[in-house]
């Protein structure tokens, strides 16, 4: 495998790493602020996404699309949370589980209704088509490098918001101590509900990004979501930090395994043996890797106080 | 002790006796209407009838394996579809390649799923509560990749079986009447096992790990090594349930160990009532109904399904167990 | 007796910024009782809790029966014969009075590991199980759940469970907690009996109990232990008598 083609994955696997930051992101904060374990994130992913196909259908215009997608999403996060969500803060992760699978179930089966189970297409905005050179003659997308660069503004965005504004600092107590912030008079409702509705959006933004280069369909939420687990998981349950740097580094396993692994197997084995199980373990490679950190650390790279 | 306190503690131990009773009355009764199932040709058609009635006694052997860890260990494990579906493809793979005999598909099913379960579960059982969940739902979602991608066996369409498995070298199993009976055997056995299990020293245990952790450990049990021996068989009861499921539908697919089919196994023992005698039974037979019917409503019958999981679970407590013995004003303990 | 049944050697301990241990040092010796006194928050349950293997300590060693226990696990150590009360109430509310005892004998007889016949029925637990409740008084609430106990029973239930760990030795946190007089008294009396067998290090606010039963006494303030020495010693303490100040000492 060339280097310019090695290269082509590792920035397709940051992609990928930013896309799962940004839904990770938003379960981490709503679990380590609230303790509450939302199965149904990954279905604010994919409500962005076909919002977008949606408005872009309706506007002509991708900057439009995603501004209503994000304002959509939102408010379908804020409707759940009033719906559904707030009867369950106090149950066990049990019933919080089970409660968010119907949620799942529901919002998947109702996307097939509206839309149809057949994946839908939006093509990529106009400013942004078309690639760019970098290293060695390697050309890249352009849409795909503003993925990248998105995800690191809102990381950076978030990293300030978090450590250097006041509600940053809510969070954070909330994080390790919800009663206590509470106790100090903070309107706990209120926090929760701005945290949820900001880990919605951010996920509704994952979404709308992924649009253009992933297949929109019912459910596509569904696997995004139990690997943004992995990465909450990796990176420490409640720590922005944490899903950050596991997001990038599951992004980039995930993919530099799935076009390595075959050809890497075929150093020591029968072309035809790597090319049967050569997918199968690039498959599991991220969930391997999961195992790995937790047998050494089992709260994960960066946890936090909360106890899960 | 006082005459009052001694009579108070007898009618005490009566009333646990009565409990114990009752719940295998229902068990029984159950089992007895299973077994006559063949038999009521006024349920439908046989061929319609008996491979329905065979998937609701294989889901339930698979919700009671779950019981175990769930209801009476108290983790809740969101991956145990994996373990059936270990059991299914194992079977599959093994029928495809020639080797029939369930005696040995069995042993090599026990086998594999046990290893699955003590590699995955020295993992998970370090972790507790929102953790453990989260990676039982990884590693489901790992044994589901692993399977969609074994080409060689179907891939993401799934293997369709041209042979079945032979019990004993005969075609039992091949056969609806024989399958229904072997399977209908094999749940009252494990039914049996878990009960014991339950009772015994080993789950009393377990039990009271799941009520009160520090306090067992502070007794001296390490509790790690029993939700492990838990976990394992939990785990290979379920593997059971996969070979059955692929000798009925003599297919065997990734779908089979998708995480919502772990989600349904949980919604089945929370039904039917967590950790009772008869809930996981319960359980899975309504959920089969359940499902039956309302997708003979409807093709989107999910849209349905849905919120009445989530009223399910936001509004009643302790399943269907609890809520027969509220209606019956605790006359029926299941 | 040349070696102390249970030993603490510096351990220290810190919660941040916090530190909750600061050097703690002790002996327990055979058949005797240290109680260890302080103010709220002085690190008494922290101390316990790495005594019994729930909390690691930064620093430091813990020798009991003659071995090194400081990096056993909580279980580990209770089957080495070190036993412990709560002072939050801890029993297993759905099982009855008896299974909660039964359950200490049979994690103390071996083995769990057994997956037939019914462990309720069994004979040999129950026997011994009635046996240590008869002994704490408890024998008439056998069948009860053990959740349906007032608080004063639960404390005694405590014990009872302790007791048939069979210990070597036994750390009691906070026993009185919450019992009216006549409660203490009696529970006072039954470890008063209890002491010659098992040596006990006993974490106490109520200073009635704790001039009835120890035979030393330590005082732990925030973190450091200030004093140590026999009861009487203790009382007339100046240093103990100003990290006391506005409470009740004698």
């Amino acid at each position: 495998m060339s280097a310019t083609l090695v290269l082509v994955q590792i920035l397709n696997g940051l992609q990928l790493g930013i896309l799962l930051f940004l839904i990770a992101a938003g379960l981490t904060l709503v679990f380590g602020v609230m303790g509450f374990i939302n199965l149904a994130h990954g279905v604010q992913y994919m409500v962005g996404a076909y919002f977008a196909v949606a408005f872009y259908g309706l506007t002509g215009n991708f900057l439009a699309a995603m501004l209503l997608a994000l304002a959509s999403a939102l408010a379908l996060g804020l409707a759940l949370e009033f719906l559904v969500f707030r009867h369950l803060y106090d149950r066990d992760h049990l019933d919080q589980v089970l409660a968010t699978f119907g949620v799942i179930l529901f919002l998947n089966q109702a996307t097939t209704v509206i839309w149809g189970p057949a994946p839908l297409i939006i093509p990529q905005p106009e400013f942004l088509s078309g690639s760019i050179p970098l290293v060695g003659g390697l050309l890249y997308p352009v849409y795909r490098l503003t993925i990248i660069a998105a995800g690191l503004a809102v990381a950076a965005l978030l990293w300030f918001i978090v450590t250097r504004t006041r509600l940053g600092m809510l969070v954070r107590a909330g994080a390790s101590n919800p009663d206590m912030v509470s106790a100090l008079g903070v309107d706990v409702r209120r926090l929760f509900m701005i945290v949820f509705g900001f880990g919605a959006m951010l996920a509704g933004f994952a979404g709308v990004l992924a649009a253009p280069i992933f297949s929109v369909e019912p459910g596509m939420g569904d696997n995004m979501l139990i690997v943004a687990f992995v990465v909450i998981i990796v990176g420490g349950i409640g720590s922005i930090r944490g899903s950050f740097i596991a997001a990038l580094l599951i992004g980039l396993v995930d993919t530099l395994g799935r076009s390595m692994m075959t050809d890497i197997l075929k150093l020591f084995m029968e072309p035809s043996a790597a090319n049967q199980i050569g997918p199968a373990i690039a498959s599991m490679l991220i969930y391997v890797l999961m195992a790995a950190i937790l047998f050494f650390r089992p709260t994960g790279l960066f946890s936090v106080g909360r106890a899960a | 002790m006082s005459e009052a306190a001694l009579s108070g503690a007898a009618d005490r131990s009566v009333a646990a006796t009565e409990t114990i009773l009752h719940g295998y009355l229902v068990s029984a009764s159950i089992f007895l209407t299973l077994a006559a199932v063949p038999f009521m040709g006024f349920l439908g058609p046989e061929g319609f009838i008996l491979p329905l009635v065979t998937r609701m006694m294989i889901l339930a052997l698979a919700a009671i394996a779950l019981d175990l860890i769930l209801g009476h260990g108290g983790l809740v494990s969101f991956g145990h579809a994996a373990f059936v579906g270990l059991g299914a493809y194992a079977a599959a793979i093994m029928v495809t390649e020639g080797v029939t005999e369930v005696w040995a598909i069995l042993a090599v099913v026990l086998l594999v799923t046990a290893m699955f379960a003590l590699v995955t579960g020295y993992v998970c059982l370090r972790t507790s509560g929102v953790y453990f969940i989260m990676i039982t739902l990884a590693f489901g979602q790992m044994v589901f990749f692993a399977a969609s991608s074994l080409s060689a066996y179907g891939g993401d369409d799934g293997l369709t079986l041209w042979d079945n498995a032979s019990l004993f070298g005969t075609g039992w199993l091949a056969d609806d009447r024989g399958l229904f009976y072997v399977t209908l055997a094999v749940l009252v056995a494990c039914f049996l096992l878990v009960q014991s299990i339950v009772a015994s020293r080993f789950g009393r245990v377990l039990r009271a790990a799941r009520e009160n952790e520090r306090r067992t450990a502070s007794l001296g049990v390490d509790v790690f090594r029993v939700r492990l021996a838990a976990y394992l068989i939990s785990g290979m009861l379920a593997g059971v349930a996969g070979i059955l499921l692929t000798c009925q539908a003599e297919f065997v697919s990734p779908a089979a160990m998708a995480w919502q089919r772990s989600g349904e196994l949980i919604f089945m023992v929370v039904l039917g009532g967590m950790a009772t005698r008869n809930g996981a039974l319960i359980g899975a037979i309504a959920f089969v109904a359940l499902e039956h019917i309302l997708s003979d409503l409807t093709h989107d019958w999910k849209l349905i399904f849905g919120p009445l999981l989530i009223v399910i679970v936001v509004y009643s407590r302790g399943g269907l167990a609890a809520l027969l013995r509220r209606i019956t004003g605790g006359a029926v303990r299941v | 007796m040349s070696e102390p049944a249970l030993l603490a050697d510096g351990l220290y301990k810190s919660f941040g910024a916090l530190c909750v241990s600061d050097n703690v040092c002790f002996e327990l010796g055979g058949g005797e009782c240290l109680a260890l006194i302080g103010p709220n928050g002085a690190g008494k349950t922290t101390l316990i809790n790495q005594l019994s293997g729930f909390v690691e300590s930064d620093a430091g060693a813990i020798r009991f029966a003659g071995r090194d226990i400081t990096h056993l696990s909580p279980d580990a150590r209770a089957r080495a014969g070190l036993a412990r009360s709560f002072q939050i109430t801890s029993v297993i509310p759905s099982f009855s009075v008896l299974e909660n005892v039964a359950l200490a004998v049979q994690a103390r007889a071996g083995s769990s590991f057994r997956f037939f016949g019914r462990a309720a029925g069994e004979r040999a637990l129950n026997d011994e199980a009635m046996a240590a409740l008869a002994r704490v008084r408890l024998d008439d609430r056998a069948l009860s759940p053990a959740g349906s106990l007032s608080h004063g029973e639960k404390r005694v239930l405590e014990l009872a469970i302790a007791l048939a760990m069979k210990p070597k030795a036994l750390l009691l946190d906070e026993p009185m907690a919450g019992m009216g007089r006549e409660e203490s008294q009696q529970l006072v009396a039954l470890l008063a009996d209890l002491k010659a067998t098992c040596p006990m290090l006993l974490v106490e606010h109520d200073m009635d109990a704790v001039f009835a039963l120890a035979d030393r006494v330590a005082v732990l303030v925030y973190g450091r232990i200030i004093a140590e020495g026999t009861p009487d010693e203790i009382r007339a303490n100046a240093e103990v008598k100003a990290a006391y100040l506005g409470e009740d000492a004698a």
